[in-house]
């Protein structure tokens, strides 16, 4: 029961992904582009703990973590560059 | 043990669609403010399930009770809403079509990230550089 529910969740986890890149891809504005990444990033974090429930281990929650502060952190980094043409001022 | 696998695939299931459904709107609905709505769907329920899934998953069938995943929900749930209100700021700063568009703000002092401070002077603390 639990392989079907996998499957299906990684299925709908890479077509979200996919529809991220159309997004990141169209996207008319770099705001739009920043909002997909950070979207691809929760997707992926999704992926990455869904791998860790079927491998049976809890060793790729550390990755999953920094995944996050990572995405988080450019994000912040992206919009402050649209905002104030630099990152650290 | 049946219970606690038909748990796990419901909430896998829940944060499936709900992942879905927030890439959906990004990329479907019109503008960016509206945009900005559809991925918090994702990250606060689609990813809480999963990672509620993953919690049941290893504390009632592999028997061993882990927690960092809380620990990436808290952070998760902590930062979703400072990167939305980063990227609504960047927006409105790039779009003057959206900030024509704001209604006014309350005390007629105007937007504190679009317009000036209309009494300078007035707060006691230094202000930036």
């Amino acid at each position: 029961m639990i392989e079907l529910a996998l499957t299906i969740t990684y299925a709908a986890v890479g077509v979200s992904l996919l529809l991220n890149l159309v997004r990141l891809a169209r996207g008319p504005d770099p705001t739009d582009r920043i909002l997909a990444l950070d979207t691809m990033v929760i997707n992926a974090i999704a992926l990455i703990m869904l791998l860790g429930i079927a491998q049976h281990t809890t060793l790729l929650f550390e990755a999953a973590m920094l995944f996050a502060m990572v995405g988080f952190v450019t994000t912040v980094a992206f919009c402050r560059f649209l905002l104030r043409g630099d990152v650290i001022e | 043990m049946l219970i606690a696998e038909a748990v796990v695939a419901a909430l896998l299931l829940t944060g499936s669609f709900f992942l879905l459904v927030g890439s959906v709107g990004l990329l479907k609905l019109p503008d960016l403010m509206t945009r900005l709505h559809a991925p918090t769907k994702a990250t606060t329920l689609g990813i809480g399930s999963v990672l509620i899934a993953s919690v049941v998953y290893f504390a009632a069938i592999e028997g061993r009770v882990s927690i960092h995943e809380l620990l990436i929900t808290l952070f998760l749930f902590l930062t979703a809403p400072v990167t939305a209100h980063m990227v609504a700021k960047a927006h409105l700063h790039r779009d003057r079509a959206t900030a024509e568009r704001l209604p006014p703000a309350a005390g007629g002092g105007g937007w504190a990230t679009l317009d000036d401070d209309p009494e300078p002077g007035a707060r006691s603390e230094p202000s930036g550089p």
